[in-house]
């Protein structure tokens, strides 16, 4: 397992728990902030990046309306399920090259609110995500479903129905 | 229930990479997920928590045991384990930094009792969400070097 000059050289992804119902994480890209942003806002590029293979999961379809108020719709699909599951919610503000703000609904009225700041620095884009909980005892309920950022919610969710 | 979480953080140690790889299974509650879905990568990263670094120690596992029985002072803990006073101090506090042991100085006896079994749930958590956001940005970066490649190509009409 010898870590090439590649995985060196790769940025760092930190994700801590701040405070009592905040989430926040970090990772920079060397690229100017217009360029993340894009690669954050088209549907075409997002899909290629947001399910993440060592995951297992597929990204079906992204429908997203990148305008403050505007909603989004992302089905995804795993392996383990015939059924896609949905992900959606509200953008409450886009500007861009900067600040990305929206909702988590599909897990219901306790589901976060996703900050995503853009911070260009000598053509390097310093990228800090904060989900922010309602409450500290939706963060603590999250944590204790062992759900990670919605996919567990959704497959449990699946599991449950389809158990019942 | 202090008992159970020392149980399960002493049992798991050995394997604990491979447990964080499984976990993943867990956080989508699903059966076993298609070989090579999960990376060494992803074990190598996870052995960087301050949690794994303090359970990689006989001594100290035994002393998340011993504590999961009852409380006891530094100087008992010593005894139990047959060290000094300053060994013991340093294993509890790494054990402490992790947050797997509380100390509370009564007097001039420090007590160590574990940690609220939480949060090592709670760590192992914030690292599978971690692993998720480091999987989606390392792919992001592909993105990004495309899009790169793509506009130096096609030219600098935007400019």
């Amino acid at each position: 397992m010898a870590a090439g000059k590649d995985d060196a050289a790769r940025p760092v992804t930190t994700a801590e728990r701040a405070g009592d119902r905040e989430l926040v994480v970090t990772r920079r890209f060397n690229a100017p902030a217009a360029l993340v942003f894009k690669a954050w806002t088209t549907p075409q590029l997002l899909m290629q990046w947001w399910a993440p293979k060592s995951f297992c999961v597929t990204f079906i379809s992204c429908d997203a309306d990148y305008r403050t108020g505007g909603s989004y719709r992302f089905m995804m699909g795993h392996p383990s399920s015939d059924q896609p599951m949905a992900f959606f919610g509200k953008f409450l503000d886009v500007t861009p090259p900067s600040r990305l703000v929206w909702t988590n609904e599909e897990g219901g009225p306790d589901g976060a609110v996703t900050t995503v700041t853009f911070e260009e620095q000598d053509g390097q884009t310093l990228v800090v995500l904060r989900d922010l909980y309602p409450t500290r005892e939706a963060l603590d309920a999250a944590i204790a479903s062992g759900a990670t950022s919605g996919f567990g919610e959704q497959f449990a969710q699946l599991d449950a129905v389809l158990a019942g | 229930m202090p008992s159970r979480g020392a149980r399960r953080v002493s049992q798991s140690v050995g394997s604990r990479a491979a447990d964080a790889a499984c976990d993943e299974t867990d956080a989508v509650a699903l059966a076993a997920p298609p070989p090579g879905c999960y990376t060494l990568n992803q074990m190598v990263q996870y052995s960087r928590s301050p949690a794994f670094a303090a359970l990689a120690d006989a001594t100290r596992r035994g002393v998340l045991e011993q504590l999961g029985r009852c409380d006891a002072s530094i100087s008992a803990l010593a005894e139990t384990f047959h060290m000094t006073l300053t060994g013991m101090k340093k294993h509890v506090g790494l054990l402490e930094e992790a947050g797997l042991v509380v100390t509370q100085k009564v007097g001039r006896v420090r007590t160590c009792r574990l940690g609220a079994s939480r949060l090592d749930e709670e760590a192992a958590w914030i690292e599978r969400y971690r692993l998720l956001w480091a999987a989606r940005f390392d792919a992001l970066d592909t993105v990004i070097a495309d899009l790169k490649a793509r506009e130096k190509k096609h030219g600098r009409r935007k400019r």
